[in-house]
């Protein structure tokens, strides 16, 4: 008992630990104090200046299409190079996977400076053309796609893709009938991976972004170093409202996955 | 000749192609530009420099400082939260993994930005304490990469093991050092692994909770802003150079896929 | 002779992989239309990859496939009017089993109809009417199989390949479905080759066996043939059990094999070295006095049908099934029906023994070091520093784990009256002259036989040492 009791008090200490800033920053999220622990009145004023600020609202969308686009590249490039190098030579696959362990090892900063210089200083691409951002993006999620795909290649089958290949189908036809859905899980769980490494990222984002465009991170931390207090205050509700759309899509991801598993269980 | 099996294999060939370019290199190019300097000529100077000026030095180890104190306290922390998370009967453990799931989810600046009000209105001035704020910046943001191998690690680990070990006369303690914590040394490697490398180069917690003292990450930062290519190329190198290291101490002893694995 | 045409042949069929290992050497086989023919063989012998290239998943290195005349050697699998049931199924876990079924039949754009149709006609054929829309996982592993046959029999495909299909299936179940394939195979008139590592199935199942052993074709003929028939020691042994002897002619239609003569149907040479097998069921037992050979009753296992009793004679031991028992220590005689041995010409007659494998990797035999090196014979492998033994792969090699055979000819053992100086020390126990020279028989101390060729004249009875020299000798490493 005493024990139950005393893992209980760790969980929560350490849950706390993670929880509390971000709660009771969303609670003065809704107050109209301009600091943490002063006691003001009910307010929405945050939530009206994140949502009406023309400069806010643009950073916010820019962060989403970024992440979207970058992590629908980085699928694709990483589920075809999963496949290409799951069915290559032992040579070729090797030094895929070798160089694809680069940017999942490597420090943020390196990598993002190094696509910087590479791109910017040596190539001359203009950082406003987005190309920079967008590649280094790409570089930043797309192995991670590659390290979820690999598992379930490794666990399908072998042989249903020749039995396909055996019952008519072209090679192509094949891949996407048969291959594609098999390993749509880990193609999925990558996407998704993706999209999350490039909502957080900064460093890479630093180094490569046109001046003028800002993602949430690099704003975030720009806006701590100036002082204008309505910004800061409305950031309080940006962090609110993430916290409430993670919280959420987890909370029905995993009745989801709950569902599913039940429903395999029961027949 | 053999077309079915050649048309799988050329699906990588773009992917390798975007590795060469994007990985490969950049990383030749940062290594050409650390040894060369501003009128393109060959030089070591870079490197020396790095290890002959005090600033620089100071900056490697205080990087290395910030670094070990993090990991350590981490460490303590995760892993009795993850050998509860795992050892213990919890009602709802899927919901409960969840909550160490959540906080790598949401944007660490936003959550710095709250660790940062909370810790003003804690110290007043948060100048005061710029170390021991940094290590609870850190603290706060790696934990949970921290944890969630360790968790993998130990409810991995088969049950029948610990009853073995009781059955062979072990007490309680001694099944958990001779079973359960050699056991799980893969998931604190991976778990070292995920929070040493971040906390010696993100330089942005250290900006954001006021500590003004450079880590290994910042002097890149400083380096980019005078467009000194040169000598940031040759940080860049320096930090590859210990990931290199610490990748060749650890490989093959890790959780497989740890970021990844831990993400999702 | 059989009038019906060859559905398919394969011509020298060689496949050799990039690390040199042949899978299948030099292969040739013709299959009838409407043959059930069933490749057998232990696992590792080629007859996967032979079923393989027929079905274009593999393609030989050098050789030939024809499918009624026409080549098809690197046709792809899609393009082949061929359909293969594989050893785990395969069936697409995300496809309901109508999905499953149908899958070849839309890829040839069939109207929905008409594969609507074949497919509930199918799997009437394998007694699933109305599982259309059942998952696959929710199947058992009979079902399953029922599943991934009807797949490959809806697309109506010239030859059906079948690729240990039974094999994840449980005794029982095993029994039924070999007899339903065969009914199937009956009522469809399509080829079957099917692939099986069980001599009994490949007996119950198939119109003609292909016995294979190392990449190689050793027998091929009807279940009776092989049987009966077999060509040589390997396809004996391997289908059904045998007790197989080496021996001798001694004169016509005579053998000497086991310690005794027997009489014999087969016209074979006098002073042949041959192979003599006699199955089990074909050993009878007598009182010693009527025996060919006497031997002692080592053990009495109850089948449920028969005995099976085992004898001991001199160095031989003989397996004998018999209706009646018999006790332990017994002491018996033993009498083989002329037309139950079965002679085969020996294939040669290259002396193989098994080196020791000593602590410095070193061999040695009969106490004695061999001038050879572990390392010479593993590829790639090496010495560390440590005295520990590595493969290629810089893996450790356990020494516990590999076996080292030696052969070497008769034509390279050479006799010495210096018994010492010899490799090992024997009695001379046969002799044939072979026109231009001898042919001993050495029985060793070592109770092994040696067959040593040499020009001159030697006694029985003699005494003699062997001196085989390390160059002649050829090592084999297992493991």
């Amino acid at each position: 008992m005493i024990r139950k009791i005393w893992k209980s008090t760790v969980m929560t200490a350490i849950l706390l630990f993670l929880y509390l800033p971000i709660l009771v920053l969303a609670v003065y999220s809704f107050t109209d104090a301009s600091n943490i622990g002063a006691i003001r009145g009910f307010s929405l004023q945050n939530y009206v200046t994140l949502f009406t600020t023309p400069e806010l609202v643009r950073m916010i969308l820019g962060t989403i299409v970024l992440a979207l686009s970058s992590a629908a590249i980085a699928t694709v490039l990483g589920t075809l190079g999963a496949i290409g190098s799951f069915y290559s030579k032992k040579g070729m696959a090797s030094a895929i996977t070798t160089m694809n362990q680069i940017p999942v090892v490597n420090a943020d900063v390196v990598t993002g400076f190094s696509i910087c210089i590479l791109l910017v200083v040596v190539l001359g691409v203009s950082k406003d053309t987005f190309i920079p951002l967008a590649a280094g993006h790409v570089t930043l999620c797309a192995p991670f796609v590659f390290l979820s795909v690999i598992p379930k290649l490794k666990q399908m089958d072998s042989s249903i893709y020749e039995a396909a290949l055996d019952l008519g189908a072209s090679p192509f036809t094949a891949l996407v009938k048969v291959v594609i859905p098999q390993i749509m899980p880990g193609i999925v769980s990558g996407f998704a991976l993706a999209v999350t490494l490039s909502l957080d990222d900064y460093f890479v984002a630093t180094y490569t972004k046109p001046a003028t465009f800002d993602t949430i991170s690099t704003y975030v931390v720009n806006a701590t170093k100036g002082a204008q207090t309505t910004i800061k205050t409305a950031l309080w509700a940006l962090s609110t409202v993430l916290f409430l759309a993670v919280a959420l899509t987890v909370a029905v991801m995993n009745v989801r996955a709950e569902k599913r598993s039940r429903e395999g269980n029961g027949v | 000749m053999n077309s079915f099996k050649f048309s799988r294999k050329v699906l990588g060939i773009p992917y390798a192609v975007f590795l060469l370019v994007f990985v490969a290199a950049p990383l030749a190019v940062l290594l050409y530009f650390a040894f060369t300097n501003g009128q393109g000529q060959f030089t070591a100077e870079n490197l020396t420099g790095f290890f002959t000026d005090p600033n620089t030095l100071g900056t490697l180890f205080y990087s290395f400082g910030i670094a070990v104190v993090t990991t350590a306290v981490c460490l303590l922390l995760a892993y009795p939260a993850a050998y509860i998370l795992a050892s213990g009967r919890w009602k709802a453990k899927s919901v409960l993994i969840m909550l160490f799931i959540i906080p790598m989810w949401i944007n660490f600046s936003l959550r710095i930005t709250a660790l940062k009000e909370i810790l003003t209105w804690l110290e007043g001035n948060l100048a005061y304490h710029p170390f021991l704020n940094t290590v609870i910046g850190m603290t706060y943001d790696f934990l949970p990469f921290m944890i969630l191998p360790i968790y993998t690690a130990i409810s991995r680990l088969d049950g029948a093991l610990l009853e073995a070990a009781r059955d062979l006369g072990a007490g309680e303690a001694q099944a958990f050092l001779k079973v359960t914590l050699p056991l799980s040394v893969p998931g604190i490697i991976s778990g070292v692994s995920m929070v040493f490398l971040p906390a010696m180069t993100n330089y942005v917690v250290l900006d954001m909770l006021y500590n003004s003292t450079y880590i290994m990450g910042s002097l890149i930062g400083s380096y980019f802003a005078a467009y000194n290519w040169h000598g940031g190329s040759m940080i860049a190198l320096i930090l590859l150079a210990i990931i290199c290291l610490f990748t060749l101490f650890t490989s093959g002893m890790e959780e497989e896929n740890v970021r990844g694995g831990t993400l999702l | 002779m059989d009038k019906r045409t060859n559905i398919i042949e394969l011509k020298h069929i060689t496949k050799t992989y990039e690390d040199g290992f042949s899978a299948v050497e030099d292969f040739n086989l013709e299959v009838k239309q409407g043959e059930f023919i069933t490749f057998l063989g232990p696992s590792g012998c080629g007859k996967t990859t032979t079923l393989r290239m027929i079905a274009g998943f593999d393609i030989p290195t050098e050789g030939e496939i024809l499918l009624n005349g026409k080549p098809i050697t690197d046709l792809p699998p899609n393009k082949r009017p061929i359909n293969t049931v594989f050893q785990r199924y395969a069936l697409f876990p995300h496809m309901n089993i109508y999905e499953n079924i149908a899958f070849g039949l839309k890829q040839r754009k069939m109207p929905r109809a008409v594969i609507e149709k074949k497919v509930k006609k199918v799997l009437e054929l394998v007694d699933l009417e109305g599982f259309e829309n059942r998952r696959t996982d929710t199947l058992s592993g009979g079902q399953q199989q029922r599943v991934a046959i009807a797949r490959a029999v809806v697309n109506e495909p010239q030859i059906l390949l079948l690729d240990e299909p039974l094999g994840a299936l449980d005794l029982k179940m095993r029994k039924e479905m070999q007899l339903e394939l065969k009914e199937m195979h009956r009522e469809l008139g399509i080829t079957f080759i099917y692939v099986t590592h069980d001599q009994e199935e490949a007996l119950t199942m198939s119109d003609k066996i292909v016995v294979m052993s190392e990449g190689k074709m050793q027998q091929i003929g009807t279940p009776e043939d092989i049987y009966n028939e077999p060509v040589n020691a390997f396809v004996a042994d391997f289908i059904g059990e045998s007790n197989i002897f080496n021996g001798i002619m001694t004169g016509k239609l005579r053998a000497r094999f086991c310690g005794g003569e027997f009489a014999c149907v087969d016209d074979v040479e006098e002073g042949t070295h041959i192979t003599a097998v006699a199955r089990p069921e074909d050993v009878a037992l007598t009182s010693p006095e009527r025996g060919t050979i006497r031997g002692i009753v080592t053990s009495v296992i109850f089948k449920g049908m028969h005995y099976e009793i085992t004898i001991e004679s001199g160095k031989n031991e003989i397996v004998a099934q018999s209706v009646h028992s018999a006790a332990v220590g017994e002491r018996v005689g033993i009498r083989v029906e002329p037309d139950n041995i079965h002679i085969m010409l020996a294939e040669d007659h290259t002396n193989i023994f098994k080196a020791e494998i000593n602590k410095n990797y070193g061999l040695e035999y009969n106490g004695r070091i061999l001038n050879a090196r572990l390392t010479d014979m593993i590829k790639g492998s090496r010495e560390d520093e440590n005295g520990t033994l590595l493969d290629a792969n810089g893996l450790e090699i356990d020494r516990q784990k590999i076996r080292v055979m030696v052969s070497i000819q008769p034509q390279d053992i050479r006799m010495t009256d210096e018994i010492e100086q010899g490799l090992v020390q024997g009695y001379i126990s046969n002799l044939i002259y072979k026109g231009d020279h001898y042919s001993y028989v050495i029985h060793t101390d070592l109770e092994q036989d040696f067959v040593v060729d040499d020009e001159y004249l030697w006694n029985m009875e003699d005494q003699v040492g062997l001196l085989m020299p390390e160059e002649k000798m050829t090592f084999t490493v297992r493991r």
